[in-house]
């Protein structure tokens, strides 16, 4: 095993040098120009998109910002977790229990949401960022199936039946709350774009940086005087933000959250996208979030709601075809892009 | 009856019946990691095939020769199914790469089970020879609860036997601390650890048989299942023997104790000792010193 190691070590090492320069700057404008195409063909969607299919492609927008939040901690900083459904949970009951209770804001539900999911992750992250690796996964796999079975047994968030009858939102507290499904969808695009925003800034701050200097090599970073507890923390933390904020798109289009909403299926999902998407690029996890959506609640239908084993099979084939690992996808990829341009 | 109960020392008991048939599982889990330093996402899973073997056989006749018959399927069951992980597993190099195949391996398996059994509740029988109750301190107290505890104490016993004292035990002992000598000196390691994997998911698959009486057989379970066997490894230590015995017996009691007194929170209980544990010894109670399961 000593051997894999330092081998695997040195390939990190020689690719985390030129990991540490973010791969879009090589080209800005075309990066640019293709986000702002595929932007305007979401927008456009209520207007091609029946109902269903309209509410499904919400659905995976907001299963795509819980993949970004993922990926913050496993592509971008190699800690590879099934917790995340833990924050997305708190950030849906929250803006569920807000939108019962209190306001029927979005942008207040979406506040506090937020604020539910990066507070769990402080507290439990405190615990888990403490760990690394294999080990970090089995930790916050217990916090997401803690997660699953506390809502699953607190009657105050209707227990295991899930909590029914939230209002649909409104934008503005006090506003006329959406009713059509393409202003509902408009919404969760708006949610998904703030979040994927933010996490690209993160992404490029010095933050980022850090991050990805835990991901290749903490001790370095240790033995150049950082404090990589706080910024695996803080990381961490944002994170669970990102996923709070996922969780309230979530309700939002679904007007409806159950514990079966933040289970093992939902966090392994979520791996899973991220994996097939492309460690590290924020974007690649995103089409992996629809790719996953599109598998399970699309097809699945057409074959009887076998969705899940089909991902099952999904997965077992994807550690078998990238044969590089998640590094590999995206290394492939950018060197075809290098030898095109 | 149960209301005749003085409420601790059942409580006390059941935590311990519990904790041994979690140990019987989270050992499994913590061996496989600490031989082939691989994290067996597929555990649950495995364990909630073998309750289900307890559904198919001795749920419809709970007799004595059903249930012998039901632990020698659920063994088989159990190491065939942790002999074909061993094989898919063993050209993956990459740890998250292993902990994503058997996570795709988990949710196959529990969507077989599924189309097999079905999504409801199934309850098993407790056998017909283990069916009666003993006094305990002047309660009755059911005795196939005693059984299981017996049962636990049984394998740790055989276990740190086979480890400790055999030669099987020496091979995987070196094993762990030196693939390429063991190797060297003509052991296929490969079947080893295949070996070690299997028997792991043997104990898994009769763990979960043995709980069926007591917490039935439903889709969900395997990932319980799994969440204690992963709190009972960290809490006690990695590829540690008494490692996973001493972390069953926390989470038994934590796990019993918490629902009986505060039902809604025990989950935050079970987290609350976990937390505590990483706080003070990230590397668990009992660690495993390289090359030594005890």
């Amino acid at each position: 095993m000593s051997a894999t190691n330092t081998v695997s070590g040195m390939t990190a090492g020689r690719l985390g040098t030129q990991k540490l320069l973010h791969p879009s700057a090589q080209h800005p404008m075309l990066r640019l120009a293709v986000a702002v195409i595929i932007l305007v063909v979401l927008v456009a969607l209520p207007f091609v998109l029946a109902p269903y299919p309209l509410s499904l492609a919400g659905r995976a927008l907001a299963f795509g910002l819980l993949v970004v939040s993922v990926d913050l901690l496993t592509g971008v900083m190699g800690m590879p977790t099934l917790g995340q459904v833990a924050y997305f949970g708190a950030g849906a009951y929250t803006a569920g229990l807000v939108g019962i209770h209190v306001s029927g804001s979005g942008l207040v539900q979406l506040a506090v949401g937020t604020l539910a999911g990066a507070a769990l992750a402080l507290v439990t992250g405190a615990v888990a960022v403490r760990t690394a690796g294999i080990v970090f996964l089995m930790i916050t796999l217990a916090i997401g199936e803690l997660a699953h079975i506390s809502v699953g047994s607190l009657s105050v968030v209707g227990a295991s039946n899930g909590l029914a009858g939230i209002p649909p939102v409104s934008v503005l507290p006090g506003g006329e709350p959406l009713i059509v499904p393409g202003y509902i969808y408009w919404w969760v695009l708006a949610v998904f774009v703030i979040g994927f925003v933010a996490a690209t800034i993160v992404n490029r701050s010095p933050l980022g940086r850090s991050m990805r200097g835990v991901r290749d090599g903490e001790l370095r970073l240790r033995a150049l005087g950082q404090n990589t507890y706080s910024i695996k923390l803080i990381a961490y933390t944002i994170a669970g933000g990102v996923a709070g904020a996922a969780g309230t798109a979530w309700v939002a289009q679904t007007q409806f959250i159950s514990p079966g909403d933040l289970g093992f299926d939902m966090a392994a999902f979520a791996l899973l996208s991220v994996v097939l998407g492309g460690a590290g690029s924020l974007w690649g996890p995103v089409i992996g979030a629809g790719l996953v959506i599109f598998v399970r609640d699309w097809l699945g239908g057409y074959i009887e709601g076998r969705g899940t084993l089909l991902l099952g099979v999904v997965f077992v084939v994807a550690v078998y075809l990238l044969p590089r690992g998640v590094a590999g996808i995206k290394w492939r990829a950018l060197r075809r892009k290098s030898s095109e341009s | 009856m149960l209301a005749w109960f003085d409420a601790n020392t059942a409580t006390i008991l059941n935590g311990l019946a519990l904790g041994s048939v979690l140990f019987l599982i989270a050992v499994g889990l913590s061996l496989v990691f600490g031989t082939m330093d691989v994290l067996n996402l597929a555990h649950g899973a495995v364990s909630l095939m073998g309750a289900y073997v307890g559904v198919a056989l001795y749920g419809a006749a709970p007799s004595t020769g059903m249930f012998l018959l039901a632990i020698a399927i659920a063994a088989g069951v159990g190491f065939a199914s942790g002999g074909i992980l061993a094989a898919m597993v063993s050209p993956v190099r990459n740890h998250l790469r292993q902990a994503l195949l058997t996570l795709g391996m988990a949710l196959i398996i529990a969507e077989l089970l599924q189309e097999m059994f079905g999504a409801d509740v199934r309850s098993v029988p407790v056998p017909e020879f283990l069916s009666s109750t003993v006094s305990m301190l002047g309660n009755p107290y059911p005795v196939y609860r005693l059984a299981m505890v017996a049962a636990g104490i049984v394998v740790a016993i055989l276990l740190y036997i086979i480890l400790e004292r055999t030669r099987a035990g020496a091979i995987v002992r070196a094993t762990v601390a030196d693939r390429a000598m063991v190797e060297a000196i003509g052991i296929r390691t490969k079947v080893v650890l295949a070996l070690v994997f299997g028997g792991g998911a043997a104990l898994a698959a009769v763990g979960g048989l043995l709980a069926a009486p007591i917490l039935g057989a439903q889709p969900g379970l395997d990932n319980q299942i799994l969440l204690l066997a992963l709190v009972i490894v960290v809490i006690g230590g990695l590829g540690s023997l008494r490692g996973a015995l001493l972390g069953a017996l926390v989470v038994g009691q934590v796990q019993t104790i918490g629902v009986s007194m505060v039902n809604e929170f025990a989950s935050f209980l079970l987290f609350a000792a976990l937390a505590a544990v990483l706080l003070f010894r990230p590397q668990g109670l009992l660690p495993a010193r390289k090359g030594a399961h005890t």
